[in-house]
């Protein structure tokens, strides 16, 4: 259901201030959401303010140097720091990206990050994605078969065939859409999302795969799929440059031209 | 685990800057409530019609108050621009137009479009056909 208020117990409170060292003359703030499960307390909004002459370009370098130089208990994932593992998204000045993507200088003023919007947080910027992996599992992402695998060879795949998954297997799966979308805000627990419809369908267009008609009957739901109603804010915010929505609308074609016989 | 349930939500619509494309989707679906309430005003408008003329007189100085005008205005506005998205939506359904790129441009359109007609309804209104 829509809540447009936060929990008592989510709502904000303010933080600590960090001034940036004396002599410091390129000063850029960088506001944090942070939450610590063992202090009891409401999440809060620290600042820190970071001397840009001795830091590297990127949000995730300025974050990382407020772990090691200043407050080494912030909390974040992050792995790859070049935009293919998915680890570090966050919502950075009200939209959804890859910090280790994101140029501190493509942004004017204070930095404002918080976690992922409207999911459990562990911890300051790790939101819990329990749900959104069981989700992905629920639709099978793999390939599934009736035949028998040629004696000789792989499972091939023309060249046409190949580039219908472009734009779909490059999905890292941060969960930047799906948390973008104020539908998955308010029925996560039974719309799977535009990162898990989006990968679906990269399944359903896969011409090695034999289940089509199985997926497309579960995909067949008021709510797994039809909660989708265009907002966009999944392609909008898309890292990688990928279109959900666009992976979801020819779905539900796939399911009236199914129909249509 | 009791640190689990404790765990906060984080912010949603509090922090997120919604795009263009999600202020119209939002402002579709107010527009779509809004026009069935106004259906209220019409119902209000036919059955002073068919109340006789005391009735018929007093509906006419009701709608002539600015402030039942301008709400007249915007039911007509609401139903544009109603009409504007729900044809963008027939385009979507089609399967077409959604790259990034022409997300914002085609907002914009809608936007005119039914800034457009409203006005045109507005010198119909003044002028006649």
């Amino acid at each position: 259901m829509a809540e447009f208020t936060l929990p008592k117990n989510s709502v904000l409170i303010e933080g600590k201030t960090f001034k940036a060292p004396a002599g410091a003359t390129n000063i850029r703030r960088i506001e944090v959401y942070r939450w610590d499960p063992e202090s009891g307390e409401n999440p809060r909004i620290d600042t820190f303010e970071l001397d840009m002459d001795n830091c590297g370009p990127m949000v995730l370098d300025a974050i990382l140097k407020i772990k090691n130089e200043i407050d080494s208990s912030l909390t974040f994932r992050r792995s790859c720091r070049e935009g293919v593992c998915g680890s570090c998204a966050m919502t950075i000045n009200g939209k959804n990206s890859l910090a280790c993507t994101k140029a501190i200088d493509s942004y004017s003023g204070t930095i404002k990050i918080y976690p992922l919007p409207h999911l459990q947080v562990v911890k300051d910027l790790v939101p819990d994605l329990t749900h959104f992996y069981a989700q992905y599992a629920s639709i099978k992402p793999w390939i599934e078969t009736q035949t028998p695998a040629p004696a000789d060879s792989e499972r091939l795949q023309s060249k046409e065939d190949r580039e219908k998954l472009d734009g779909l297997y490059d999905c890292v799966l941060c969960a930047c859409c799906s948390t973008s979308c104020p539908s998955y805000w308010w029925n996560s627990e039974r719309y799977l999302g535009p990162a898990i419809l989006l990968q679906a369908y990269r399944w359903l267009v896969d011409s090695r795969d034999e289940s089509t008609g199985e997926r497309l009957d579960e995909l067949e739901d008021p709510f797994k799929l039809y909660r989708c109603h265009t907002i966009m804010n999944c392609t909008d915010t898309c890292p990688k440059g990928l279109n959900p929505a666009k992976a979801i609308a020819e779905t539900k074609k796939m399911l009236v031209q199914r129909k249509l016989g | 685990m009791a640190t689990k349930t404790n765990r906060p939500t984080s912010p949603h619509l509090q922090v997120y800057r919604l795009p263009l494309t999600g202020i119209i989707s939002i402002t579709h679906r107010m527009t779509g409530v809004m026009l069935t309430a106004g259906l209220i005003l019409f119902v209000y408008v036919v059955s002073a019609l068919a109340g006789g003329a005391d009735c018929y007189a007093a509906m006419q100085a009701v709608m002539n108050l600015w402030l039942v005008k301008l709400v007249c205005w915007g039911f007509i506005y609401a139903l544009f621009f109603h009409l504007c998205h729900g044809v963008r939506h027939l385009i979507w359904d089609a399967g077409s137009s959604f790259e990034a790129a022409t997300l914002n441009r085609y907002a914009m359109i809608e936007l005119a479009a039914s800034l457009v007609l409203t006005l045109m309804t507005l010198i119909w209104g003044i002028y006649g056909l």
